[in-house]
């Protein structure tokens, strides 16, 4: 199908009611059809993004001249929209920024909530471009029943947790909404506003009329970073750069809205690279919930939590006992620790070791929860340390309106 | 370092504090302990070893029966809902320096204890004599509480007798009823030098100055890993490190981060299996192994002297009142 029709299609798809209530996927819920696994391609379908093949995949390793990030090679970022386009123009010497953010509802940041934000972190790296990071404490305060000194607290905290990623000071803008919002921005959100009825976020997002206005104005103000006149003192005289948005596929309906009035109002519109949800540790039934300390491992958790986390609520595929387990093997397709190992495991040799012998019964799931323990205990225990010499005067300094001179070098 | 159960009852005798004393074999729960000592006359004790947020200590002893809730003992010391929980094993060996399942009032006998509360069941009075470990859980004391008392002021301690059971409200117009017994000071427990916790080999270069010392063994440069155990490491109260303001201590952790890491990679094993070609090996293993960390130290070295330098930039502008030439409206 052509790219241009699948997303024009994609976007008239949400015009009409919803009559078949399958799987759920928007930036508010998501939920598999019967409680079973997301179906992907189906979502790739209905969105009218394109598959990351492979090729793409060697293409940015050619033209970065490093090893492609292991999100990359598993597939976890597995969609995009004019990703090709992106590396099209870094060919040719023509830069882009990087755009993405969080929004700061709780205190406690699992690691669904990092992945993004490593992927961008290894993209910052390799590119060598510039990086604002959105933190939408206003949409906290809208949909959650927090104050908005909260909200701005947490955004503060949560930014501590960002910087921990190893962001490069020095080209990356971290800002709140309730601190930037306003003049070039403002004026931004206020022509996206213009361009987008209230019957199509009802159809994007599922507003309805009672509904207070704050959620329907909040969407442009998602949209926005995706124009760089929105930054004056960071790209000003630059409105030909290019955007491109990491983020995990249930943000797609906001920034379809944001490609649908781009062309509208002048600008490129913004490329995306997205993500698979990252699994609850009880099974591949939705994403993580920091409502449940038990469906996902914490940056705060211990050694000893990650431990027992895992080998008690990881899901397993293995068989139930161990003679069926040698006889038969255990069940990649449902196996938690593997899926997490896909995601963490830097050594694609070991891990395709792993699932070829646990797929074949020769190893015991004991053995991989044991491997996989160590692995997130190190990722936790390094981000523990990055996070730790984060000081509230680094925070003011990355959340700065200042210049980024050398942004591009 | 700390006292002995034998140096503890040569000081009860020298105190001429009357006890009796009762052997059996190493008991880990109240339940156990009066499997054994259970018909001799005296209220049997269970003591909480405690922490709170603030890495403060606290032994709570109490009549085994006595009920306590932790969260309202939290209100009472003035720390909100859920500010104590047990404090963590480790904590146990460096701070009270009894084994596990040992914890006493009598702890408080080592100088590692003096910022640890202690708080007594009122219970305990009512009881002609009371049943404690002395310092270690093969053997249970049973003494009269006025001589418990007498030991504490020997060490300088006064007796907080509390009725543990009460739930008083705490609030604006009910300050915590308990608040006095908080230590002043909090303990941090010592951190396990960076250099050998981030590490997968036991550092043989460096005398870890931890008891609880890692013993992760080396994994084999082979392609196909196997899994090894890994002991649960202290878990550190994790302080910013200075080392990223500092450049000779930063360059000082990298550089024993490398060595150890080399040092252990050169074993009578790995001569005699890689030979000539130890060096290209341990070299690639160095890389391999330490890329990405060095990486994140640096990084963290990097944005702190940018914030240093921003914050003095920032400083300029206000007191030279030059305008607002970067914001952006």
């Amino acid at each position: 199908m052509d790219r241009k029709a699948a997303e024009i299609g994609a976007l008239a798809n949400e015009n009409e009611t919803q009559q078949e209530q399958e799987q759920v996927v928007n930036p508010w819920e998501v939920s598999a059809k019967d409680g079973g696994k997301i179906d992907y391609d189906k979502l790739i379908d209905k969105f009218g993004c394109q598959r990351l093949d492979p090729s793409l995949v060697d293409r940015v390793e050619r033209l970065t001249s490093r090893r492609a990030h292991v999100f990359l090679r598993r597939g976890v970022f597995f969609a995009h929209r004019d990703f090709n386009d992106i590396l099209d123009a870094f060919e040719r010497g023509e830069k882009f920024y990087l755009y993405t953010g969080r929004g700061p509802s709780s205190e406690a940041l699992h690691l669904g909530h990092l992945i993004p934000f490593m992927f961008t972190q290894y993209l910052q790296e390799v590119f060598k471009v510039p990086l604002v990071i959105q933190l939408t404490d206003d949409e906290k305060f809208l949909w959650k029943n927090l104050t908005v000194e909260e909200c701005r607290r947490l955004a503060r905290e949560n930014a501590k947790d960002i910087i921990a990623c190893g962001f490069d000071i020095r080209r990356t803008f971290i800002f709140s909404d309730f601190d930037y919002v306003g003049g070039a921005f403002y004026r931004n959100m206020v022509e996206i506003s213009k361009r987008v009825t209230c019957n199509q976020v009802v159809g994007i997002f599922g507003f309805i009329g009672e509904d207070h206005i704050g959620k329907y104005s909040f969407p442009p103000v998602q949209a926005a970073p995706s124009f760089p006149s929105s930054f004056p003192h960071l790209f000003s005289g630059k409105d030909n750069l290019r955007c491109l948005i990491p983020c995990a596929i249930d943000q797609d309906p906001y920034f379809r809205m944001t490609r649908d009035v781009a062309p509208r109002i002048g600008y490129h519109k913004p490329a995306l690279i997205e993500s698979l949800f990252f699994p609850a540790l009880q099974g591949e039934t939705g994403k993580m919930s920091a409502s449940d300390p038990n469906s996902a491992i914490y940056v705060t958790d211990s050694e000893k939590d990650i431990k027992n986390k895992i080998n008690k609520y990881a899901f397993s595929g293995g068989q139930d006992s161990i003679e069926k387990h040698r006889q038969l093997g255990a069940n990649l397709e449902v196996d938690i620790p593997i899926k997490y190992l896909s995601f963490f495991l830097e050594d694609d040799t070991e891990l395709e070791h792993t699932k070829k012998e646990y797929g074949a019964g020769r190893m015991l799931t004991g053995e991989v929860k044991q491997r996989l323990i160590e692995v997130l205990t190190k990722l936790v225990e390094r981000h523990r340390r990055a996070r730790a010499a984060v000081t509230d005067e680094m925070v003011d300094a990355f959340m700065a309106v200042r210049p980024l001179p050398n942004m591009f070098n | 370092m700390g006292f002995s159960k034998e140096q503890f009852l040569a000081r009860l005798q020298e105190l001429q504090i009357e006890f009796s004393q009762y052997e059996h074999p190493v008991v880990m729960t109240v339940e156990d302990q009066a499997k054994h000592v259970g018909n001799s006359e005296g209220g049997l004790s269970k003591n909480l070893f405690l922490k709170d947020k603030k890495n403060r200590f606290y032994i709570v002893s109490a009549l085994a029966d006595t009920k306590v809730d932790l969260k309202v003992l939290s209100q009472r010391l003035g720390l909100g809902k859920g500010g104590l929980r047990m404090a963590p094993e480790e904590a146990l060996g460096e701070v009270l320096q009894v084994p596990l399942g040992s914890v006493t009032p009598f702890a408080l006998v080592n100088d590692s204890a003096r910022n640890v509360s202690l708080l007594l069941d009122q219970g305990l009075k009512g009881q002609e004599r009371c049943l404690f470990h002395p310092l270690s859980n093969d053997m249970t004391i049973s003494l009269n509480v006025c001589e418990l008392d007498k030991f504490l002021r020997s060490i300088g301690r006064d007796s907080s007798y509390v009725d543990l059971e009460a739930n008083p409200p705490v609030g604006k117009d009910n300050p915590p009823d308990l608040a006095a017994l908080v230590p002043s000071d909090s303990i941090v427990l010592p951190d396990l030098p960076e250099k050998a916790a981030s590490l997968q080999a036991p550092p043989k270069a460096h005398v870890v100055s931890n008891k609880k010392s890692t013993e992760i063994t080396a994994k084999a440069t082979e392609p196909s890993r196997k899994v090894k155990n890994v002991k649960d490491k202290p878990v550190n109260s994790v302080q910013p490190s200075s080392s990223f303001k500092d450049v000779g201590q930063f360059v000082e952790e990298i550089l024993d981060k490398t060595s150890a890491l080399l040092l252990s990679e050169i074993t009578e094993e790995t001569i005699n299996q890689h030979g000539q070609q130890l060096g290209v090996v341990v070299s690639n293993c160095i890389r391999e192994r330490l890329a990405s960390e060095l990486k994140t130290d640096t990084t963290l070295y990097m944005q702190t002297a940018y914030t240093e330098g921003f914050h003095v930039a920032r400083k300029m502008f206000q007191s030279t009142d030059t305008g607002n030439q970067f914001r952006c409206l």
